[in-house]
């Protein structure tokens, strides 16, 4: 036989066999373009990566492009493309947390350490926030996290092989939370002719915002939706991933019931014809008990509307409302332009209601107490409350429910517990890496939304990373911004170059003021998302408030 | 200004903007202009690269300008501290980032780098990345890469090719091609659109051509299919650079990899530039032993006097000895009007017989034979870009990604947005993945799948009555005969289940508009004019016809197939369809032409005259960019024919295969060397104009057939091709409303009988210029393929084109890109046939029929069903033109190229 070899061959050709049992794997349900994510999670687990002949199977599965698919599924940091004679990687990954908190407690060397002491067929890797930080330095042995890691414990999880997340043993379950009275508001809600302008009118009388960060009222948002043609669709955002912040984790762990029920209370009043909850990856425990618990609650009613768990895949930026849902529609987590607002044109076109998983988890309590009961809470002019994820250099860090316009110190010493033993309050994010850092002398301003605003930062998901003498501004910020470095879309200039260069000039000895502030202005104000137009803040408060860490 | 017009202030004057607009367009057609990357007419605006950052007061944020539409009263400012320095801070950050030299004379980051008088970046660059120069046609330097997605959307939006991709995030985002793979090892088409859309150099014609200024620039048409794109030529040193798309009714700046890529074949070495005869101790074999470069080695040099001495005294004495009945004429279609209307001119008046034909015989004969008979008028009913406002488009027969890219990206655009697609063919192609129903149906069963589909409409009640009552005859006849084709009859005869014929039927007959495309799938056949026939009686039928979207369309191969069949190079007819045997008509040529006789016999067909001339009836012939040699069907014989003859002239660019049979080689000029007219698909005319000029002696063909003429005592004295074209308009009502100033400016879509009238894209709307006024519903029976596989010639063997060549290769195997593309034959076997004869990927077989046997390598391929395979019929070294059957549809007397009997068997 004779060969012939001068054309240089285009495209790659489908592996059959690979089309086979990615069929097997994948079930027998139809195909849906926007369940990629969710398809490329099932081929990373049970291959411990993407090697591309799947991809390609997929993209001829699904009809759509290899491009298409691999995209998506480069954009994802949780997956692993594994080219053609590229090595698969190990098969257990050990993920360390190097966001500002576990980094302040030593993260760096925990990585280091490890690298040096674990096995070739363990992949240490720094990772984003895993949402731990009141544990921190925080590892993950493939989905099982430990808490305070050191390289012992993780030694000992590694050999033992404990290597995957139960879901919350404490957390109420669907007969408990039926027991205590739960969805018997739903069930009125349903069965009765309650009067939904009423409901409107407590969360509006209550004053609660959304809980994301964003605090755009909820009564008003529910109202904006509702008035939308129909069908309008409901995303709900458990993407938390702002370094600092576990608040849904804790009252999901807790009390999981709640958050569906206001979903469903939801869903009835504003007239939703499909949910989707979006849940980070990172929270495998909490995914195992939403997918039981929603199991039940299916079929505890037979009329809900079809609700959908979506998985996350590693990316911080998903947690932006209009990125997430592209994230849902199984594409690259891109923020999109507004207007159009998602409100009126979000998730498949239709008119959208988002939130964060706490701004549902509260409206039940509301609406059955009252909206005196959440606006009677507050101090300092402020009203209601908010749940404070407290981490870094305080005796008792954790998810603190207190009252809006509290003080830090407030909170450090009614919350916390006080500083840690032989820390002195030096600073602090009120609001995760992306709400900017506050000096010690503005540690009496109210804590709350648009309290911050006039000394450059923001409460955004209420996380507050306190730092000690033991710390330093210009590190912490700097972290920060390699953090949005990392997590950014890549999508728009002043993000994608500026967070690049922005991480280049902090790490220079000498720091070039001027230009930093030029590249801060222009993040700010010209990034397409909240991402890159909060990335600065952090930069910028260094700057303000802490000119004795800077050379210049 | 009008009443939906939004009135905003920008930078404190007031404008307006209309509906939908932006911004960003709003200003530029007020003549400001806001700096901007990755906006780009015609694309969907994306505003990622933040150059176009506007302050809108009250607002937090900058907007951005490109997505932004106005409200009334909003108070916009551009030229402020705060948006100014926003604007010069993004092109700071990304010059930051851009490599040292750069890879085109038109950076649009540099030149608003200039505008906006940045200055030199402050910060560090990014690492340097390295030049994917790994395609033939592309060089990637994502050094230069912006991160602006137009590449990505010229890419999918656009062509709808799907290569290109964003991968990664943050720092790690990048321009990907399929996944990650380089360019040459991609499923890239090389279509340029994303070269043509890239702002900063990123991705350029390979070779450096980006970095030269050009002398000029010439605006022409594309000399490839009948798509009939326009595009610029920019020229260096009497060479072409490079090419790029411009705004064209069918092209929308959009190009192919041959119209892109494909130019440089007028330079090749092979070219030949000085009149050759043939050598007196050559004697013609009907065995080909060519090498095109070596003229010499079968001809001699000599002057034009004499070469064209030589070759118009050969007719004559075929003239006196034999008669006129023993002279042929074969023309182009790749030349312009004028030349094939001089061409045929010159055979009916300087030979004196209809003895005239093109190689639309071996293309649309049988469609337009269809058409002629069914709705009197041979071309299409609706342009190709009518499918964006079709509901439902069915494809028959036809590989539109690789014959007509430009039109399958329409269709891809169109389907995107909603249409449904229905393809039929009994292969696969890319445009499966984009069809609604793909109806694989047996290859030659296309009569059996399109009664069946009708028996349905019938039965089912979805016949447009008012429509076949008002507009169509002989509507019983066919209701009658289409009786005993129901689905389940036919369902084993073409292959697809019952169900899916309805299903197709019914989609195609209730959709508000619907359009047939169809290609040589459905001509190329001995029951070609059958096939056809069905789809003009399915699209009457169900009156989908007459409206825009809605129509029938064959879709021309070549670039000026229509236009040349227009002026008439063809047998039958005179210019504009006029039938040789009608008295009027030719007494009309006859004082056109200022002759006293023209010859009332229909001539001969393109196949006929090589058969005649095997048969020794035909002595001489005349052949003018035309390649029978390899075009032909059971080449061999016509090989052999040719060898036969007397006297043959051959006028072309290369020594083709056609051209080693010569007496005398006349050489000609390429397309960018000449100007004339050509009519595209849809029946638009559009100029093509000269960019460079011919090399060495080489002439333009009106020239040289004038000089033939006058030899033959014909006294022509055309100046050039716009005297042509104004006796053409005299000849042609269908055009003698078109000026060739207005074509300086325009193309016009005939029928244009009068001056100023705008053209007629859709046609139809009103009955049919038939002698009844009605379109004629004509039945079909089964006719079975000429030869059918047995248990010696086991395999269908269906032939083709592909992407990057062009009918007999003459032209794209010389042009370096097309050719390191796709450099040898290959025939596509189906996976299982493979399989079980132990066949590989890539070796190379014999494939033999009852009339050839030739040698090509295998591509292992599902889109050939089992049982058949595919070949191209481009490669001489193995051309799949030895192996088909000569087998004539009796109507058209077009050939069965797409179905013959063969085997195959592993080389030694």
């Amino acid at each position: 036989m004779k060969k012939k070899n001068s054309r240089q061959k285009r495209g790659r050709t489908l592996d059959k066999f690979a089309l086979e049992e990615l069929k097997q794997i994948l079930g027998s349900d139809p195909r849906r373009r926007d369940l990629l994510i969710e398809y490329l999670h099932i081929i990373q687990d049970n291959y411990n990566c993407l090697p591309v002949k799947y991809l390609h199977a997929l993209a001829v599965e699904l009809n759509i492009s290899q491009a298409e698919v691999y995209e998506v599924a480069s954009f994802y940091h949780h997956f692993d493309i594994v080219k053609e004679g590229d090595k698969e990687p190990p098969v257990l990954t050990v993920r360390v947390c190097d966001s500002v908190c576990c980094e302040m407690v030593g993260a760096q060397d925990l990585i280091k350490n490890l690298q040096r002491i674990l096995s070739d067929d363990v992949r240490v890797q720094s990772v984003p926030c895993v949402g731990r930080c009141d544990s921190a330095p925080v590892a993950v042995i493939g989905t099982y996290p430990i808490a305070h890691a050191t390289v012992e414990k993780i030694q000992q999880g590694v050999s033992s092989n404990t290597i995957s997340d139960n879901p919350p043993a404490k957390a109420i379950r669907m007969h408990q939370y039926l027991e205590q009275g739960g969805y018997d508001l739903y069930h009125r809600l349903k069965s009765q002719s309650f009067d939904i302008e009423a409901i409107l009118k407590t969360l509006e009388d209550s004053g609660i915002r959304g809980l994301g960060g964003a605090g755009f009222p909820i009564g008003r948002k529910w109202r904006i939706v509702k008035s939308q043609a129909s069908p309008k669709l409901m995303a709900i955002n458990i993407d938390e991933g702002e370094p600092g912040t576990f608040k849904d984790r804790h009252y999901l762990e807790q009390d999981p019931h709640r958050f569906l029920e206001g979903m469903l209370i939801a869903a009835h009043v504003v007239g939703i014809a499909s949910i989707y909850i979006y849940l980070r990856d990172e929270y495998a425990g909490i995914r195992t008990l939403l997918q039981q618990e929603l199991q039940e609650l299916q079929s505890h009613y037979a009329d809900l509307p079809p609700i959908e768990l979506r998985r996350g895949a590693g990316a911080y930026i998903c947690g932006e409302e209009s990125a997430m849902i592209e994230s849902i529609e199984g594409k690259r987590g891109m923020p999109r332009l507004r207007p159009p607002f998602v409100a009126e044109v979000g998730l498949f076109g239709r008119p959208t209601l988002e939130h964060n998983m706490e701004s549902l988890y509260w409206v039940r309590d509301i609406i059955e107490k009252g909206a005196d009961w959440f606006s009677s809470h507050g101090r300092h002019d402020r009203k209601g409350f908010r749940s404070f994820s407290v981490s870094g250099r305080v005796n008792k860090p954790g998810v603190h429910l207190a009252p809006a316009g509290i003080t830090l110190t407030e909170l450090i010493d009614e919350y916390c517990g006080g500083m840690l033993k032989g820390h002195t309050l030096y600073g602090y994010f009120p609001g995760g890496a992306s709400g900017g850092i506050l000096p010690a002398s503005l540690a009496n301003t109210p804590l709350d939304f648009d309290t911050l605003n006039e000394h450059g930062c923001f409460i955004g998901s209420a996380a507050i990373i306190v730092l000690s003498d033991h710390d330093s501004a210009r590190a912490t910020a700097t972290n920060a911004m390699r953090f949005f470095m990392h997590e950014s879309c890549g999508q728009c200039t002043p993000c994608r170059v500026g967070t690049i260069k922005a991480t280049e000039l902090m790490t220079q000895e000498y720091w070039d003021k001027g230009l930093m502030q030029e590249l801060c202005t222009v993040m700010t104000d010209a990034s397409i998302c909240g991402l890159g137009q909060a990335a600065a803040n952090p930069l910028q408060c260094v700057l303000r408030y802490f000119p004795q860490e800077i050379n210049q | 200004m009008t009443e939906s017009d939004i009135e905003f202030i920008f930078n404190g004057e007031p404008i307006n903007a209309v509906q939908g607009e932006t911004i960003l367009t709003a200003a530029k057609r007020h003549g400001h202009e806001i700096p901007h990357l990755c906006y780009n007419d015609g694309m969907e605006a994306v505003g990622n690269c933040r150059a176009c950052m506007v302050e809108i007061e009250g607002e937090r944020t900058l907007a951005a300008s490109c997505c932004r539409q106005p409200s009334t009263g909003m108070k916009v400012n551009a030229n402020g501290t705060r948006a100014v320095g926003a604007q010069k801070m993004v092109m700071e950050l990304l010059l930051s980032d851009m490599p040292g030299s750069q890879y085109t004379i038109d950076n649009e980051l540099q030149s608003w780098v200039d505008k906006l008088n940045v200055k030199q970046p402050r910060f560090k660059s990014r690492t340097k990345l390295e030049t994917d120069n790994t395609h033939p046609a592309i060089e990637v330097s994502l050094d230069a890469c912006i991160h602006c997605t137009r590449c990505l959307r010229a890419c999918r939006d656009l062509q709808v090719n799907d290569v290109i991709g964003l991968a990664g995030r943050g720092s790690d985002t990048r321009i990907v091609f399929d996944m990650s793979d380089t360019l040459g090892q991609s499923t890239c088409v090389a279509c340029g659109e994303c070269v043509q859309a890239c702002p900063t150099g990123a991705l350029m014609p390979s070779g450096g051509v980006g970095k030269v200024q050009p002398d000029k620039t010439v605006d022409s048409v594309c000399p490839y299919c009948g798509v009939g794109c326009l595009l610029s030529y920019h020229i260096k040193d009497n060479k072409v650079l490079h090419v790029t798309g411009r705004q064209g009714i069918a092209n929308q700046g959009r190009l192919c990899v041959k119209g892109r890529f494909g130019f440089d074949y007028i330079n090749h070495p092979e070219r030949i530039t000085k009149p050759l005869i043939r050598r007196d101790d050559i004697i013609k074999t009907a065995e080909l032993s060519l090498d095109p470069s070596n003229p010499l080695a079968i001809f001699r040099e000599a002057t034009w006097d004499e070469a064209l001495d030589v070759a118009a005294n050969g007719f004559k004495s075929v003239l006196k000895e034999q008669g006129k009945y023993a002279l042929a004429g074969l023309g182009s279609a790749k030349g312009s009007c004028e030349e094939a209307y001089l061409f045929q001119k010159l055979i009916r008046t300087g030979f004196g017989t209809n003895n005239v034909d093109h190689c639309t015989r071996l293309c649309h004969a049988s469609s337009v034979t269809a058409l002629l008979e069914g709705v009197g008028s041979g071309a299409v009913s609706n342009p190709m870009k009518d499918v964006t406002k079709a509901d439902v488009i069915i494809v028959i027969g036809a590989n539109p990604t690789v014959n007509h890219p430009v039109g399958a990206s329409w269709m891809k655009n169109s389907i995107k947005q909603g249409t449904k697609l229905i393809l039929m063919d009994p292969r696969r192609s890319e445009l499966v993945r984009h069809a609604t129903h793909f109806v694989q149906f047996k290859p030659a069963s296309d009569v059996a799948l399109l009664n069946a589909m009708m028996n349905v409409i019938v039965t089912e009640g979805l016949v447009d009555i008012n429509y076949v009552e008002k507009h169509t005859e002989q509507f019983a006849e066919l209701e009658s005969h289409l009786q005993n084709y129901t689905p389940q009859a036919m369902e084993s005869i073409c292959g697809v289940d019952a169900d899916e014929i309805r299903a197709t039927a019914r989609l195609y007959a209730t959709a508000d508009n619907a359009m047939i495309l169809w290609g040589m799938g459905v001509s190329q056949h001995t029951h070609g004019t059958d096939n056809a026939r069905c789809l003009i009686s399915l699209c009457m039928i169900t009156g989908q016809i007459g409206r825009p979207g809605t129509g029938l369309h064959p879709l021309r191969g070549q670039n000026n197939v229509q236009g040349t069949s227009d002026v008439g190079l063809i047998p039958m007819v005179f210019p504009d369809y006029q039938r040789v045997d009608s008295e009027a008509k030719q007494a009309r040529f006859q004082k056109l032409w200022g002759v006293d006789y023209l010859d009332d016999k229909v001539g001969l067909t393109t196949v006929e005259m090589v058969n005649k001339a095997y048969d020794g009836i035909i002595k001489g012939m005349y052949i003018q960019g035309e390649n029978p040699a390899m075009s032909d069907p059971d080449v061999l014989h016509a090989r052999a024919g040719l060898a036969k003859l007397q006297h043959l002239v051959v006028q072309d660019l290369f020594i083709t295969e056609t051209a080693y049979y010569a007496d005398v080689v006349l050489p000609a000029a390429a397309h960018p060397e000449k100007t004339g007219t050509y009519i595209n698909s849809d029946r638009t005319v559009q100029l093509g104009r000269q960019a460079v000029s011919p090399p060495g002696d080489a002439k333009q063909d009106w020239w040289i057939i004038q000089e033939i003429s006058r030899r033959l005592g014909l006294s022509w004295n055309y100046s050039g091709p716009k005297e042509i074209f104004n006796e053409m308009r005299q000849a042609m009502d269908s055009i003698a409303g078109i000026t060739w100033e207005r074509l300086n400016s325009e193309s016009v879509t005939y029928p244009c009988p009068v001056e100023n009238d705008p053209g007629k894209p859709v046609i139809f709307t009103d009955g049919y210029p038939t002698s009844s006024g009605r379109a004629k519903l004509v039945p079909a029976g089964i006719v079975p393929p000429d030869e059918q596989p047995d248990d010696e010639y086991p395999f269908v063997l269906i032939t083709g084109r592909q992407l990057e060549h062009w009918h007999t290769g003459s032209m794209t195997r010389r042009a370096h890109i097309l050719d390191s593309l796709e450099p040898d034959p290959w025939v596509a076997v189906n996976t299982r046939d493979a399989l079980r004869l132990g066949i590989e990927d890539g070796i190379v077989i014999e494939l033999y029929s009852r009339r050839g046997r030739i040698e090509t390598e295998v591509r292992l391929s599902d889109n050939s069903p089992e049982g058949t395979v595919f070949m191209p019929f481009c490669y001489y070294e193995a051309a799949a033109n030895e192996l088909t059957n000569a087998a004539l549809d009796p109507q058209a007397k077009i050939a069965e190229v797409k179905y013959c009997a063969v085997n195959l068997s592993i080389g030694s």
